[in-house]
This record gives structure tokens, C-alpha cells and sequence, in this order.
């Protein structure tokens, strides 16, 4: 264990903690920006795909099975490098957004469908017959509905997403977790292993802990108020 | 793009889809060695902390707490990193073999020894999903069978468990094929690396002496496709799965729900 207990490597952690911070900036100024072109990207690709249109159906999952089965890190490279060679290159924070937005996208198509197709469609057909338009049956009727069931998986996309940061240390990484691996591998700062990875992963289990908790919590709560429907003997939809 | 065709042709080099193909070969085995042990860790992890509950076992099920939390929320890339420094190696490893160096076989050692760490976490929750979908009278009625606990969980739980999160388990190798493309990062032996490292040398056999874009787009482009064929192809086996337990249960649950009825209409 390479310096853990030596107050030497702790002291040099505390001397770069300018890195550490700086790393966890550029971290969670990726996911959040990230996060909301995941946000928009998903709302749209989930509307398409419970739109009932075929050809919309057909894009939605097309974007959603091409990006979900495909690697994060490739399409990160993929993008890099395309960008690079061809003569604009964003830089690596923009090319980590793009990417990472694009793929947890895909994500939350999937999260929102789920979430709309888990309300019967009586509820539809009701908020029709009411004569709400397209918006209103969704922002009255469809979304405080499904909203519930969405948050929970929702979240656990969030946190996968946060640690997916770490894949921009393959087109050159200014994320936490490079900066890291830059600083224990560095010439003048190099050799304080333990005290710096202890310094990193505590970071991302703090931003990451409480996020997964919610989900699971929330979502142990939606379970047992289901079977307590169920069992009751209330059936919830006609 | 006047130059496709000239990445095209790298395609058509034996020894570049040799090499390529042989990272397709190290991914599979690299995913599914690492999703079997992971099964076992897992499995291990999940039965702790679901059942050791009594004063004495308290503190194993802490133990596996802390570790399915700290595993689930922190980077696999974190792990590789760990690892690569503090994984101890046998000395078996260390020789050429699988047509690696030492020095690789090293390095995929202990980047498979992170990713079944991180994976064995994530599988933890999958089987402790699958326990807790078991209803506790079986447990019940094992124990007045005069089976132990052992017995019980072998005999009765396990079998139950795991028929039940074959679908999940499934699509976490669909997610452990990705991840391993994490390996990229540190060493040339999987998919995502050799065609990374094709990238690099492109000029030297795309006849054009320079690396193009097309290069990037074509390269790329098949690692892509090879990916997408064998997720694409997992994730419609779990489909047809789940779809078929659907069928099933569906009829199962309907029926349960009628003895439920029934039971309320002779309580009432």
C-alpha cells in the first residue's frame, strides 16, 4: 500500500487539492450538461416512440438499440476522432457532453416509454374524450401519472452516467478520474497511490451514494404500495 | 471522401480482421469469464446480505453491504486503475501465452480481476432481486421439512432464483461485453483497443500515408457493427425470454389472482 498511512502522500494530496477540485468541476459540468441534452433527447425519443406512428416508432428504436448496444467508450472515440480528423475538434469536454449525452439519451428514451406505457390507456382514451390536445393529455393526465414510476430508473441512469465521466479519459481526460490517474502517475506528483484514489473514489461514492439510495428506497416504497393495491383486492386499472 | 475506398481496403488485409477478430475472441471470453465468476461472488454477497440477520452474521452482512454499495457507485475505469497498481499477479500469468506478451497477460489479469470486482456488484443486486422474489413461506416450509439452512437455499431458493433472473443475468452480459471495452484504456487486448490502435497506424496501410477521416468512419464503423451483432442478437434472446415468462406467468398471476378472490369470498 504505497503511502497510506505515510502523512507525506496525505500532505501532497493536500497540496494538488486544486486537481482533485478542478476534476470534480469538469466531472459534474459534463454530467449536468450532459444530463439535460440526455433530458431533451429522451423526452423526444420517448414521445416518438409512444406516439403509435410506425415511422416514428422506427426512429425512436432504431436511435435506442444503435446507441444501447454499441459501446460508450467507442462512440466517445468515434466522435473524438471523426471531429479531430476532419478538422474541428471541440475539445475534450464539448466531445464527453455530446457523447455521453447521446448514449445516456438512449437511456431515458427507454426510461420515459416505459414510464408513459406503464399508465392504461383508458387514461388516454378519457383525457381524448375530454377533448385535451396532444400536450395537455400529456402534461395534465399521462406525465403526473407515470412520473413515479419514471424517477427511480431515472435516477440509476443519473449515477451511471456520472461515473461514465471516467470515459473521457480515452480522448484525453480532464474528468476527476484522469486527473487522478495523471497526478499518481505524474513526475513531480507521482507515487501517493492510496491517498489520491481513496481522495477520488470517496468523491464519486458521495456524489453517487445518496442518488442510488433514492432510487432503491423510492422504489421498494412503489413495490409494497402496488402489492398493498394488489392485495386489497383493488384492482388499479378497469 | 475520395479515401473510402482506400480504408475500405484495410478491411480486405488479413492480418488487420486477424488481429481484429481476435479482440472480438478476447471480449467474449473476457465478458463471459468474468459474468460467471461474477455469478458466484454475487450470488455469495447477495445470500449474506439477505439472510444474515441474526446478531451473530451481522457483521457479514455489513461487510457485503459495504462492498455491493461501493462497487455500484463508483467507476469500473476507478477499479482498473486500483488494480493495475495493487492487484497482486500468480506467477502462472506472467508468460507469454493466448498469443499475448507477458506483460499483457499481466495487464489482462488484473483488468479482469477489476472487471469481475465491479461486475460481481452489480450481479449481487440482480440475484438479491431474484431472493427476494421467492416467497418466504418455501423457506418456511424447508425448515419444517427439517432441511438447514444450507439445504434450503440449494435445494429450494437457489434453483427458484436464479430460473427467474436468467433474463437480467443475460442482458448484464449484454452490459459486461461493453464494459469491457474499458480494458481499451490500459492495454491492447480486446476489441475497442486493437481497432483504437489500427486507428493509429492507419497510415501505414491505407496506401495514402496519412490517417483520414474515412479511416476513422470505416475502422470504427466495423468495431461498431460486430458490437451491435452480438449485443443486438443477446438483447432479442432476453426479449423472446421475457416475452415467453410473460406468457406464462401472466396466466400464472391471473390465476392466483382467482384463488385470492376465491379466499376473499369465503373470508367474506
Amino acid at each position: 500500500m504505497s503511502g497510506l498511512f505515510s502523512p507525506r502522500a496525505w500532505n501532497k494530496i493536500w497540496i494538488y487539492r486544486g486537481t482533485f477540485l478542478l476534476g470534480l468541476l469538469n466531472t459534474l459540468k459534463t454530467a449536468l450538461v450532459a444530463l439535460l441534452l440526455a433530458l431533451a433527447l429522451g423526452i423526444i425519443f420517448g414521445l416518438l416512440a409512444t406516439s403509435g406512428k410506425k415511422v416514428l416508432k422506427a426512429i425512436s428504436r432504431v436511435y435506442v438499440e444503435v446507441i444501447q448496444n454499441t459501446p460508450v467508450l467507442l462512440q466517445m472515440c468515434f466522435l473524438y476522432y471523426a471531429l479531430a480528423f476532419s478538422g474541428h475538434s471541440p475539445g475534450i469536454i464539448v466531445t464527453g457532453i455530446l457523447a455521453l449525452g447521446i448514449y445516456t439519451g438512449a437511456y431515458m428514451a427507454e426510461v420515459i416509454r416505459a414510464g408513459i406505457e406503464s399508465v392504461p390507456k383508458g387514461q388516454f382514451e378519457a383525457a381524448q374524450s375530454q377533448g385535451f390536445g396532444y400536450v395537455g393529455q400529456m402534461y395534465y393526465i399521462i406525465i403526473p401519472q407515470s412520473i413515479k414510476v419514471i424517477l427511480p430508473p431515472m435516477t440509476n441512469v443519473i449515477v451511471n452516467m456520472i461515473k461514465n465521466t471516467s470515459c473521457l479519459y480515452i480522448v484525453g481526460g480532464a474528468d476527476l478520474l484522469s486527473l487522478t490517474y495523471s497526478f499518481v502517475t505524474g513526475e513531480n506528483t507521482g507515487g501517493s497511490y492510496a491517498p489520491a484514489y481513496i481522495v477520488c473514489g470517496a468523491i464519486f461514492f458521495i456524489i453517487c451514494f445518496p442518488l442510488s439510495t433514492f432510487a432503491s428506497m423510492w422504489e421498494t416504497s412503489l413495490k409494497k404500495r402496488e402489492q398493498k393495491a394488489f392485495q386489497s383486492g383493488a384492482p388499479k386499472e378497469a | 471522401m475520395d479515401t473510402l475506398g482506400n480504408s475500405l481496403s484495410m478491411l480486405g488485409n488479413p492480418a488487420i480482421i486477424t488481429f481484429l477478430l481476435n479482440g472480438v475472441l478476447f471480449t467474449l471470453i473476457i465478458s463471459v469469464v468474468a459474468v460467471l465468476f461474477s455469478i458466484v461472488l454475487g450470488t455469495v454477497l447477495a445470500l449474506l446480505r439477505n439472510y444474515c440477520t441474526t446478531k451473530k452474521t451481522k457483521i457479514l452482512k455489513a461487510v457485503s453491504v459495504t462492498y455491493i454499495e461501493l462497487f455500484r457507485n463508483t467507476p469500473l475505469l476507478f477499479w482498473i486503475f486500483i488494480c493495475l497498481v495493487f492487484c497482486p499477479v500468480p506467477a502462472f500469468v506472467d508468460q507469454p501465452m493466448f498469443g499475448l506478451s507477458s506483460v499483457n497477460n499481466k495487464l489482462l489479469f488484473k483488468a479482469a480481476i477489476a472487471l469481475i470486482l465491479y461486475t460481481s456488484g452489480v450481479i449481487a443486486e440482480i440475484v438479491r432481486g431474484g431472493l427476494n422474489s421467492v416467497p418466504h413461506g418455501q423457506i418456511e416450509a424447508g425448515h419444517s421439512q427439517g432441511f438447514s439452512m444450507v439445504q434450503i437455499m440449494w435445494y429450494i431458493v437457489l434453483p427458484q432464483t436464479f430460473r427467474a433472473i436468467i433474463p437480467t443475468l443475460l442482458s448484464q452480459v449484454i452490459t459486461t461485453i461493453k464494459d469491457s471495452s474499458f480494458l481499451a484504456n490500459v492495454a491492447v487486448i480486446e476489441l475497442m483497443s486493437r481497432t483504437k490502435q489500427i486507428l493509429s497506424a492507419a497510415n501505414r496501410y491505407n496506401g495514402t500515408n496519412s490517417i483520414n477521416v474515412s479511416d476513422v468512419f470505416v475502422l470504427f464503423g466495423a468495431a461498431a457493427l460486430i458490437y451491435f451483432v452480438i449485443n443486438f442478437s443477446l438483447s432479442m434472446t432476453v426479449r423472446n425470454l421475457q416475452k415467453k415468462r410473460m406468457a406464462v406467468g401472466g396466466r400464472r398471476k391471473s390465476s392466483a389472482l382467482d384463488r385470492i378472490g376465491k379466499g376473499v369470498a369465503l373470508d367474506g
